[in-house]
């Protein structure tokens, strides 16, 4: 209650550099707090500048300590860095382990770098759903750069791509042959890939493979940059590549182009959350809908006319639709 | 079908000793309980703790000690939270901790001390108890 009251003053707090503001702010974005709105108003003036980066790759390919280096070197290059490390959600209990600050150790003492860890919290695209407004939030207090690492993916955990400025795959060199490349999906996000671990065998003919495949993208010039992160191997080339990219994202309007997609599909997905919410919300409550569920449930009813059944019932969408609106009120309690 | 707002948890190790099968133990029980737990691994300093406690705007905070140091360890750490505006979050302990101690460590600001043994779920009722009133 105390938290809701305040969130616009939060907001001027975050603007004037307080520091318990920001990891506050964090938490009203992330729980969905009905003052949301009224936050992302507030700072929207100040957002738009940074450049934010995303990671991604399969659990254990390095991700963590690609960004724990990553960061070491803007900051030399005086660069604020703010990093979001997700970790995944429990489906079951909705409970997590967020480990990937143990990567990140070095940075604790330094002011220029700011460490949230996230849950996915029922999404399951590797991201949050709330994560570009925890990233809006970051920009706004003034990072420079903002790094992005998703949860372990697999082959189509995907949202980084409507995240990110840039993506970097860190892959390791187990993580498949040509094939695996060619296939739709991870090896298709990639603006940048690391292929970390390369001390390990494979990685040179992983990388010569990659290229073979990636030299059959016309137009397109997709970097592979061998890491052995831990070290600090490769890193340097790395943040090269990451300047490269974004030079010519600036030059050819392709960072524009991106950021426009990318507020559409915010918009798009959050009113898709919403809804949903909502909706489970009225389901939970709904007498007469828990009555059809228990038909299906039962198996005395099939899914598919249940729903056409709902969705047709215009008398019901207007109940739904007209109830108390509980979808953003949790942070009010 | 889960909760709406999970509540956060820090697990830290503060000081030397490297014995962090306790404190794994609880922050796996713990994220099995429906928290968040934040696992920042072994030979934290206070400092470190209270920083990550921050950044994370963690509601509780689990210290686990086995080297003896607890009398030193974890107060400080509560007095590096008062200092950074965070005299609100939750403070429990774990670890080696003789009895006589718990008077001196509550006194210091220490909310619980769940000795070697503690059921989990011990754990996780007096969090929600605590935290989600």
């Amino acid at each position: 209650m105390k938290r809701r009251q305040s969130a616009t003053q939060l907001a001027e707090r975050m603007l004037a550099g307080d520091s318990l503001a920001l990891p506050r702010l964090i938490s009203l974005v992330e729980g969905e707090s009905a003052a949301v709105a009224e936050i992302m108003r507030r700072i929207a003036p100040h957002t738009g500048r940074a450049y934010c980066v995303g990671v991604t790759g399969p659990p254990g390919a390095g991700k963590s300590t690609v960004v724990d280096k990553l960061t070491v070197l803007m900051r030399q290059r005086g660069l604020s860095v703010g990093i979001v490390a997700v970790d995944p959600s429990s489906p079951f209990t909705g409970g997590a382990l967020l480990g990937d600050r143990i990567r990140m150790q070095q940075h604790y003492l330094d002011p220029g770098v700011f460490i949230r860890s996230m849950a996915t919290r029922g999404s399951h695209g590797g991201l949050p759903g709330t994560v570009q407004g925890v990233i809006k939030l970051l920009d706004a207090s003034g990072r420079d750069v903002i790094l992005v690492e998703t949860v372990g993916v697999g082959q189509t955990e995907l949202d980084v791509v409507n995240t990110a400025d840039v993506v970097i795959v860190v892959v390791t060199p187990e993580s498949g042959d040509a094939v695996q490349a060619m296939k739709a999906g991870l090896f298709e996000i990639a603006d940048i890939f690391a292929i970390n671990k390369a001390d390990r065998e494979g990685a040179q003919r992983m990388k010569a493979e990659l290229e073979a495949i990636l030299a059959m993208k016309p137009g397109e010039s997709i970097a592979v940059v061998l890491t052995e992160a831990h070290r600090g191997v490769g890193i340097e080339e790395l943040y090269q590549e990451l300047e490269r990219y974004r030079r010519a994202q600036e030059e050819n309007g392709e960072l524009e182009r991106r950021r426009r997609h990318r507020r559409r599909e915010e918009f798009l997905e959050l009113l898709q959350r919403r809804i949903r919410r909502r909706f489970l919300d009225f389901a939970d409550k709904d007498g007469q809908l828990k009555a059809l569920t228990e038909q299906v449930v039962a198996g005395e009813l099939d899914p598919y006319s249940a729903c056409a059944r709902v969705l047709g019932d215009r008398h019901w969408l207007d109940k739904w639709l007209s109830q108390e609106g509980p979808a953003l009120s949790e942070a009010e309690g | 079908m889960t909760e709406e707002k999970p509540t956060r948890v820090l697990i830290a190790k503060p000081g030397l000793d490297g014995h962090d099968r306790g404190a794994k133990v609880v922050a796996l029980g713990l994220r099995d309980a429906g928290f968040e737990v934040i696992y920042t691994g072994i030979r934290q300093t206070p400092e470190m703790i209270v920083h990550a406690a921050v950044q994370e705007d963690v509601d509780v905070m689990g210290l686990s000690c086995l080297s003896g140091a607890h009398k030193t360890l974890f107060p400080k750490v509560v007095e590096l939270l008062r200092q950074s505006g965070r005299q609100d979050v939750l403070v429990i302990g774990g670890g080696i901790i003789p009895e006589d101690d718990v008077p001196l460590l509550m006194e210091r600001g220490v909310q619980a001390i769940f000795p070697s043994g503690t059921l989990i779920s011990r754990i996780a009722d007096y969090i929600r108890d605590k935290v989600q009133r």
